[in-house]
Parts: structure tokens; C-alpha cells; sequence
């Protein structure tokens, strides 16, 4: 096997985001070096893997450990050290932690919360309806329908959305915060969460914090204070940050292929095979991250891997890779047969797939239903993209009808 | 006399999502990108009760051997 490994690592992210892009390179490398030397802005130097097959290898083979992350100086887009939590864990351990909230998760139950996720998006557009266009598409529909959702799922007040949406781009940040400000804002949402927790102890209700909270007290060595604020306030943070950007950006690839929407215009029970191609389609992360440590050697892309070392799978680059789907840079929303891994692989594999995928349905059929007008507002050219976040959104989405 | 269980992975339901097969590597293996098990009957252990109830989709049901769903719950 030959021993690329010592080559100059490239710095990763390859390029700045330019919109909804995904930088070529990403293609050159599945064709001719699948597994590539990373340079991220902190941490260690990583391999990078861009074919489907290596990355779903990267992130299903249990020789393959987020646990042995813990300690080293991981390779991130962050300042900050990703600390702990239920990405940062293996089996049994990881296991143990996901049990606790899996459930509420199921395909299941979260059907059981899609028509109350339909009357809150039909109520946003009343309300954009009423206001009269234009309106912001992130601020009054993206931001307020996912949230809403998932403070009704945990139990946390929604009226207090403004303190804790500031404090979960903490999350997300990689230079649109500078590193104290990520700190008080990680503190401020776990101290807002301890208490909640604490509240619910005392006054208990039918939510999943108080859920989480029963289980703790019914084992109390199963799990720790610690984990159950964590994971609750992972769950708001993730519940926040993912949806809520991912449904502007799917809306304004819609409008921007037209032809397509039109389409899905005429026949709406094609929207979840839609949502599919949009998850694939749509590079969400600026670039991947949480790499996962070899536990032994290991070939992946016909380099051996040695124990020790930390592989980053890109799920963006997986998605479009040509073996797999036919002519992958084309958006097709009728795509049949779709294995993306847009929501990740493996015992890691997003905890809030089913809940986001409905999320996206309704929002997007929502939208598509009731605003048969809709447009950009704006020249392309102006529309204000984030900058400084690990993920790729609009920073506003100014639409008319 | 040891009572066995029987697991069964429904493919229509499957996503694929691989998270049975790395919680329970000994129970579930990847078959043309859908879960399935490697041995139908297997010693009632928590790790195969674990992948049923972690399952997205409920795809795993985890049975003892009078054929009494154990998991999912
Ligand atoms: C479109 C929306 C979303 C996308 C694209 C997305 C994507 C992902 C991906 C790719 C991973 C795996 C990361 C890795 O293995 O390195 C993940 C994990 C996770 N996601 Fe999501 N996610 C979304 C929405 C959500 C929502 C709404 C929630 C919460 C309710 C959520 C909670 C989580 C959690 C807790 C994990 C970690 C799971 C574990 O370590 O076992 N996600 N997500
Ligand atoms: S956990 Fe469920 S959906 Fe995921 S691969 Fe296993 S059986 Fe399929």
C-alpha cells in the first residue's frame, strides 16, 4: 500500500463557503486520492476520506472511536474542544446515554407530533399572510417552526427562545463568537437547563425533560446530572441550529430550479422523496468534523491507517459520489433510490433524523402549498449568507408571494 | 433448559441507518445497505434489547422463544 501519509496536508476547509457549492476538489479526490491529509483550523492533523464507501467504513466500523477523541486535540473548525458528550462516546457507554431519550425519537412518535407541527406552520404563514409581503423566510417561518417544536418535545419554555437561541450558536460558531463569549454562552444555557431539571424534579410534567429526569432519580447509577443537562441541552441547541438553516437553504434551492418545484407544485405526495434528494443534495456542514480515532490499522481508500490516527468522513462528498448516484451534482427530486447519509451513519447516525425529516416535510410542503408565488425577493447577488458558523445558511431570506 | 430468543429485522422498514450494527457488531451485520441478523436465534443478551430499542424505526423485534415480543417496548 503506498504511504501517502506523509505528504503535506492540505488546510481544511479547502475554500471559504461559496453558498450551497461544494468545492470541486471534493470530486477530484474521490477519483484519484480517496483518502487525503487534512489540516483543520485547530487540532491535530487528520486523514480526510471523500468516497461513500470509506466514509459509511469511517463512521459504522466499530474499530472506529469518537471515545478515544477524549484527550487529544481533536481536529475541529471550533476554538473550542468538543467536550464530552453523547458524540464523544462508543458503545456501551454511548449505548447507554441514547437509550435514554431514543425512544422519543422513534419514526413512530414523532408522526404523533406532525400535526401539530402542520397547525404552527400553517399559523406562521397566517401571519406572514397577514403582515403582507415581503417577509423573512429565516426569521418569520425557519426559525420559529423548528423551535417551537422541540421546546414542545423537551418542556422548555418557548417564550424564553430569545435568551437560548443566542446561547446555541455557541454550538456553531467558529469565529462569529469569540472564545469567552462561547463560554458564557455554553454556561449560561447548561445553568438555564440545570435548572429547568431541577423545576421538573419538583414539579413534574409530561415532557421529555421530565422523562429524563425520572430515569435519573429511578438509576441514579445509570446516569449522571451532568449527562442529563448536556444531552437536554444538546437536544435544544441541535434541535435549533440544523433545522432552522436547512430549511431556507432547501427553499431557496427550490426557487432556484423552478422547473423542479413547479413540479413538485403539481403532485405534493412527492415532498418526502424530495426532502431526500434535498438532504443529499444540500451541503450543510462547512466541512465534516468529529473524526473518528482507528483503534488498530486499518485500509480505507487503499492507505493504511494506523491506530491512533483520527479519519474525518465527509458526508457532503459521500453524497455525491458518482459510484453511488447517478449524476450527483444534478438535483433530482423524483431520485428513487437514495442511500445519502446526510444524517450521518452508524451508532451516531443523527437522533433526530425522523424528527427533522418531518420537520422539512411539513415546512416545505407548507410552504409550497400555500404560498404557490413565492419568490426571492432580492437580486441573488444580495442575499447575505452566515459566515463564521460550521454550518452553511442564509443569514436572512427576504421572499415576496 | 435455556430459553432462546429469535430477532427478525423488517427490511421495508430499515433505513439503514447502521446503528444496530454498531451498538450489537455480534448480533447485526450491513447486507446491501439494509440491516439484518446474523443468527435469527440468538442467548437472550441486553445488547441485542438495546438495538431494537434504539432502532429508529422499529425495525428489530426481539422475541422469546413462546414468539412473546420482548423489544421494542
Ligand atoms: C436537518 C437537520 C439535521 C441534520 C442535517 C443533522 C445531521 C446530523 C449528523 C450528520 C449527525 C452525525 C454526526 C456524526 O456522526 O459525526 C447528527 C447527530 C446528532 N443529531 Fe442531528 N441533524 C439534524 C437535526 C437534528 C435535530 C432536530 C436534533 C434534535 C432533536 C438532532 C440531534 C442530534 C444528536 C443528539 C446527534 C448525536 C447523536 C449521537 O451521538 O448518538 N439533530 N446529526
Ligand atoms: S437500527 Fe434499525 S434502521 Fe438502523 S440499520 Fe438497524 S434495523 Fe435498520
Amino acid at each position: 500500500m503506498p504511504d501517502v501519509a506523509r505528504v503535506a496536508a492540505r488546510p481544511y476547509p479547502f475554500s471559504p463557503p461559496d453558498r450551497l457549492n461544494l468545492d470541486p476538489l471534493y470530486a477530484e479526490l474521490r477519483r484519484v486520492e480517496p483518502l487525503t491529509r487534512v489540516r483543520l483550523p485547530f487540532g491535530e492533523e487528520a486523514w480526510l476520506a471523500t468516497r461513500y464507501v470509506d466514509v459509511r467504513t469511517v463512521l459504522g466500523d466499530a474499530r472506529f472511536s469518537r471515545a478515544a477523541s477524549v484527550g487529544r486535540d481533536e481536529p475541529r473548525l471550533t476554538p473550542r474542544q468538543i467536550e464530552g458528550g453523547i458524540l464523544s462516546m462508543d458503545p456501551p457507554g454511548h449505548t447507554r446515554l441514547r437509550r435514554l431519550v431514543a425512544k422519543a425519537f422513534t419514526a413512530r412518535r414523532v408522526e404523533q407530533l406532525r400535526p401539530r407541527t402542520r397547525q404552527i406552520a400553517d399559523e406562521l404563514i397566517d401571519a406572514m399572510v397577514t403582515a403582507g409581503p415581503p417577509a423573512d423566510l429565516v426569521e418569520h417561518f425557519a426559525t420559529p417552526l423548528p423551535i417551537q417544536v422541540i421546546c414542545e418535545l423537551l418542556g422548555v419554555p418557548f417564550a424564553d427562545r430569545h435568551l437560548f437561541h443566542v446561547w446555541s450558536e455557541a454550538i456553531v460558531s467558529t469565529t462569529s463568537l469569540s472564545p469567552e463569549q462561547i463560554h458564557e454562552y455554553l454556561d449560561n444555557l447548561y445553568r438555564y437547563i440545570g435548572e429547568l431539571v431541577q423545576q421538573r424534579r419538583r414539579e413534574p410534567t409530561d415532557d421529555l425533560i421530565c422523562a429524563m429526569v425520572r430515569a435519573r432519580d429511578e438509576h441514579q447509577d445509570r446516569f449522571t446530572e451532568q449527562e442529563v443537562v448536556q444531552l437536554a441541552a444538546g437536544l435544544l441547541a441541535a434541535g435549533h441550529e440544523t433545522t432552522v438553516t436547512q430549511l431556507p437553504n432547501f427553499a431557496y434551492v427550490l426557487l432556484t430550479h423552478p422547473d423542479q418545484l413547479a413540479r413538485l407544485r403539481a403532485e405534493p405526495a412527492r415532498v418526502p422523496t424530495a426532502i431526500e434528494e434535498l438532504m443529499r443534495y444540500v451541503p450543510l456542514g462547512v466541512a465534516s468534523a468529529f473524526a473518528r480515532y482507528a483503534t488498530e490499522d486499518i485500509e480505507v481508500g487503499g492507505v493504511l491507517v494506523r491506530a491512533g490516527e483520527p479519519v474525518i468522513g465527509s458526508l457532503s462528498s459521500a453524497n455525491r459520489d458518482e459510484t453511488v448516484f447517478a449524476d450527483p451534482d444534478r438535483l433530482d427530486l423524483g431520485r428513487e433510490t437514495n442511500p445519502h447519509i446526510g444524517f450521518g451513519h452508524g451508532v451516531h447516525h443523527c437522533l433526530g433524523a425522523q424528527l427533522a425529516r418531518m420537520e422539512l416535510q411539513v415546512g416545505i410542503g407548507t410552504l409550497v402549498a400555500r404560498l404557490p408565488e413565492l419568490r426571492i425577493a432580492v437580486p441573488e447577488p444580495e442575499l447575505t449568507w452566515k459566515s463564521g458558523m460550521i454550518v452553511r445558511g442564509l443569514a436572512r431570506m427576504p421572499v415576496t408571494w | 433448559m435455556s430459553a432462546g430468543w429469535r430477532i427478525e429485522v423488517d427490511a421495508r422498514r430499515c433505513i439503514g441507518s447502521g446503528s444496530c450494527v454498531g451498538m450489537a457488531q455480534a448480533h447485526f451485520r450491513m447486507e446491501s445497505g439494509l440491516a439484518t441478523p446474523i443468527a435469527a436465534a440468538v442467548e437472550p443478551t441486553e445488547t441485542v434489547i438495546d438495538a431494537a430499542e434504539s432502532c429508529p424505526v422499529e425495525a428489530i423485534a426481539v422475541r422469546d422463544d413462546d414468539g412473546v415480543l420482548i423489544a421494542p417496548a
